[in-house]
């Protein structure tokens, strides 16, 4: 495979995947207080190699990369660069050396403009104008349309993430660190990166892609290095593994398979959404426009779309964070609730869970079981003539562990202290125990592990199964694939018809997600717009 | 004629204070750090004004003592809100509380005492014209130098990469730490820029406005900073159209008092604050796309290292 690719590349030099490596860590280690974030970290990464680094939050991805990158120092261990040990005192250093980086959570500035925002990724040698022409022609290179003069908050995910790859290219970097680029893209968008990886590749450069996407690694990549809990578990060819081996070695395990109750009957509509249309309220907000949809009990309605479509405004306008003008464009177990208030719905039996685990989906510096009476109080008796009972409080928390095997130090402690995927099982838990009709919940396994994923994914097709309807913005599109009766597609604020979970192909999927699916006349408006 | 041109030289006299503040709010607010302690900064900046003229006899000096008291009142924020990363809007009100104190201390000894006040410019000829002589070619170097400042701020934040670098940090600061940027030495220097101006304004009130010393002459003047740059949306064009704005505001209260017109002087000087709460309101109510305010104001940010 490797020699196959050399044969393609019309600037190789004669020197074989065997030459000495660009980037090497020796026993690199990062300690925060007692917590070993990396632990004796090797790695080598050559010229002209796409270089996956594996493993689940928390592993040590970010740390690693941070510390080649000169964000942040090592503890202990060294880094050579060409051979020849390097301390980063920053970016700017690594920058000059020929080290890049695209970050996961951009490092843009959205009111600049995209030429400004490459500017200050540069080190401002050359004028304004000669950077701005060299920004043109980079982008015009490599396939990557962008408009200097916009301002960032009017882009796309898409386009946003291509100023951070035209930014790293313009400094003609050695070697390129990419922060899960593809989690915000489309399948055809993410297709297009691919093109453009290669193309780094064929051109000399060494490449270090994290993911935990693993069909996408096997495919892209030549060589893999897993890490598990700060260590390195395994550095491995991707093509010869499997998607499961992969996903052993980043867990350590098996991963439990989710198991859909096969038969599971639909019932009367419990959540309609009738025409709903509503102005944004922040700055960059999305204008939801005439969605609507009917769920039934035992059903799981899945909602894909790039963030940032909508999603949020929906789940507000379902939750009643936000009130529609009409009471009859939200409908739960056959009462109008537009213009009902978070409580009043849940005292119709309707439950949600937002995608933001800390500050929206519990108060952080609370503890549990008073997290579990601020979305329970309405509808449990958790309150007796408004005193708290803390005795029934600590028991709703209790029965969240057991059932969904929440793990925690102390039986009640403080919901910061919880890592992502084990509050997420609590809050998911939490609501679910409500026994509720109809649930809402926004990016369910969002940054978690892999085990607790199943298990929240699993609780989600058992209350599908109990009856309850379910509806579930995602991004990931196999998380939907898995747990889904049907899927719709959210783009520019307009929700697509659901599709039945088996027509939906990532390809169908992934056109409605880049908005083509528009009849031609609404294409017309939205060009002329 | 006559009147028209002394209200116009009294209006900028009164502006000339809250335009300097205002300009080192704006470039501290920029850098994405509210600092509330302006009017503590610019009360001890006109102690210290006028202290440093008295004993030396100098106006030059006399400024210079108040820029330096008022970097070091900036700093004592700098190291609060940016070093230890306390809450900002609890720091600048603290920092408010001791200026007013110290200023007391400082000044105690200067009560009654008086100086001879800044020149201003005479160039035969031209400031004798009628009207716009005196107003043009009439002023005490202060009015020359807080124009020739907001120009040089508005060129620096807008046409120099150290200025574009100033605003990503008001932008975005874990960004700006990601590229490699210095957050929290930049906001560090925009702070200090902020407090030399503040002091420069309170010296102002002692050595140009008024020939002596009372205790809380700035009598508000650093809220009106404040507001002046929320008024602006933080862009030095508008701040000076609101600087002369809220000035003549001032002007406009003594006055009606004199005329005797019917309005409350009290009301009078709520304009200010009420213009700002509109300007607010039509700003969110217009909502044309990009926020105005620096996205990362007033936050704290601690760098992982």
């Amino acid at each position: 495979m490797q020699a196959h690719q050399r044969m393609l590349d019309p600037t190789s030099n004669g020197q074989h995947s065997g030459e000495s490596p660009l980037l090497r860590t020796i026993g690199l280690t990062k300690r925060y207080g007692d917590f070993l974030a990396n632990d004796c970290i090797d790695i080598e990464i050559r010229p002209r190699e796409i270089h996956a680094l594996l493993g689940e939050n928390g592993a040590g991805k970010s740390t690693l990369v941070k510390a080649i990158y000169g964000l942040i120092q090592p503890s202990a261990g060294e880094i050579h660069w060409q051979g020849e040990r390097i301390v980063l005192s920053g970016p700017s250093e690594a920058r000059i050396r020929g080290i890049g980086m695209v970050f996961q959570h951009f490092s843009l500035f959205d009111n600049l403009t995209v030429a400004e925002n490459v500017a200050l990724g540069l080190d401002g040698k050359e004028s304004f104008k000669d950077m701005s022409a060299r920004l043109e022609q980079v982008s015009k290179t490599y396939g990557l349309p962008l408009d200097p003069r916009r301002e960032v908050w009017q882009l796309s995910v898409g386009e946003r993430q291509r100023i951070e790859i035209v930014r790293a290219l313009m400094q003609d970097p050695k070697f390129l660190i990419l922060d899960e680029p593809t989690a915000v893209l489309t399948p055809q968008e993410a297709d297009q990166l691919f093109i453009v990886l290669d193309r780094l590749k064929a051109e000399g450069r060494a490449i270090l892609y994290i993911s935990h996407k693993l069909e996408e690694v096997k495919r892209l990549c030549d060589t893999a290095t897993i890490l598990r809990g700060g260590r390195k578990v395994e550095t491995c060819n991707p093509r010869l593994e499997t998607a499961a081996s992969l996903a052993r070695m980043m867990v350590g395990g098996e991963v439990k398979e989710v198991k859909g109750a096969s038969g599971r009957r639909t019932t009367v509509p419990r959540l309609v959404v009738n025409d709903l249309s509503l102005a944004p309220v922040e700055a960059h907000g999305v204008r939801l426009e005439h969605i609507s949809f009917e769920l039934k009990g035992g059903e799981i309605l899945g909602i894909a779309g790039v963030a940032g479509n909508g999603q949020d405004e929906l789940f507000a306008a379902l939750s009643g964070e936000r009130l529609a003008k009409n009471p009859g464009t939200v409908v739960i177990e056959g009462i109008a609730a537009g213009h009902l208030s978070i409580t009043q719905r849940r005292k119709l039996g309707a439950a949600f869970v937002p995608e933001e685990r800390l500050g929206h989906g519990t108060a952080p510096r609370m503890r549990l079981s008073e997290n579990a009476l601020l979305t329970g109080h309405a509808a449990s008796g958790m309150v007796r003539r408004g005193f708290i009972d803390t005795a029934a409080t600590l028991r709703t928390v209790d029965r969240a562990t057991e059932t969904f095997d929440v793990r925690k130090a102390k039986r009640d402690p403080e919901a910061a202290s919880l890592s992502g995927g084990n509050l997420q099982k609590f809050i998911v838990g939490r609501e679910i125990l409500r026994n509720p009709a109809v649930l809402v919940v926004s990016q369910p396994t969002w940054g978690v592990d892999a085990g607790a994923a199943a298990v929240i994914r699993q609780a989600l097709l058992d209350l599908a199964t109990a009856g309850a309807a379910v509806l579930v913005t995602s991004q990931d599109l196999d998380e939907l694939a898995e747990i889904a009766d049907r899927i719709a597609v959210m783009f520019h604020g307009k929700l697509s018809a659901p599709l039945s979970a088996r027509e939906a192909s990532r390809e169908k999927l992934g056109l409605l997600m880049g908005g083509s699916s528009l009849q031609p006349k609404e294409i017309a408006h939205a060009a002329g717009a | 004629m006559e009147l028209v041109e002394a209200i116009i030289l009294a209006v900028l006299a009164a502006s000339t204070p809250l335009l300097i503040a205002a300009t080192g709010e704006l470039v501290a607010e920029r850098s994405g750090v509210l600092n509330l302690g302006v009017e503590g900064m610019m009360i001890v900046g006109a102690a210290c004004g006028f202290a440093g003229a008295w004993l030396t006899g100098s106006i030059f000096i006399g400024a210079l003592f108040g820029i330096v008291a008022g970097t070091l009142m900036s700093l004592v924020f700098a190291l609060m809100a940016l070093g230890l990363a306390v809450n900002q809007v609890a720091t600048g009100l603290a920092l408010t509380i001791l200026g007013v104190g110290l200023s007391g201390l400082i000044g105690a000894g200067f009560v009654g005492e008086r100086i001879t006040p800044a020149v201003q410019l005479v160039i035969p000829g031209l400031t004798n014209v009628p009207l716009i002589g005196r107003v043009l070619f009439g002023e005490n170097g202060f009015v020359y130098f807080s124009i020739a400042l907001i120009v040089a701020v508005w060129w620096f934040l807008y046409r120099t990469r150290a200025g574009l670098i100033l605003r990503a940090c008001g932008d975005n600061h874990a960004s700006a730490h990601a590229l490699g940027y210095p957050v929290l030495r930049i906001r560090t220097l925009a702070v200090m820029f902020g407090g030399a101006c503040a002091g420069l304004a309170g010296a102002y009130l002692p050595l140009a406005y008024t020939p002596f010393f009372i205790p809380g002459m700035t009598a508000g003047r650093g809220w009106i900073a404040l507001a002046l740059v929320v008024f602006s949306s933080w862009r030095p064009g508008r701040l000076v159209v609101g600087a002369y704005l809220f000035g003549a505001v001032t002007i406009l209260q003594l006055h009606a008092q004199g005329w005797g017109v019917g309005i409350p002087s009290q009301f009078m000087s709520a304009l200010p604050y009420l213009a700002t709460v509109i300007v607010l309101v039509l700003l969110s109510r217009a909502r044309t796309g990009g926020s105005t305010a620096p996205a990362a104001l007033g936050t704290v940010f601690v760098p992982d290292r």
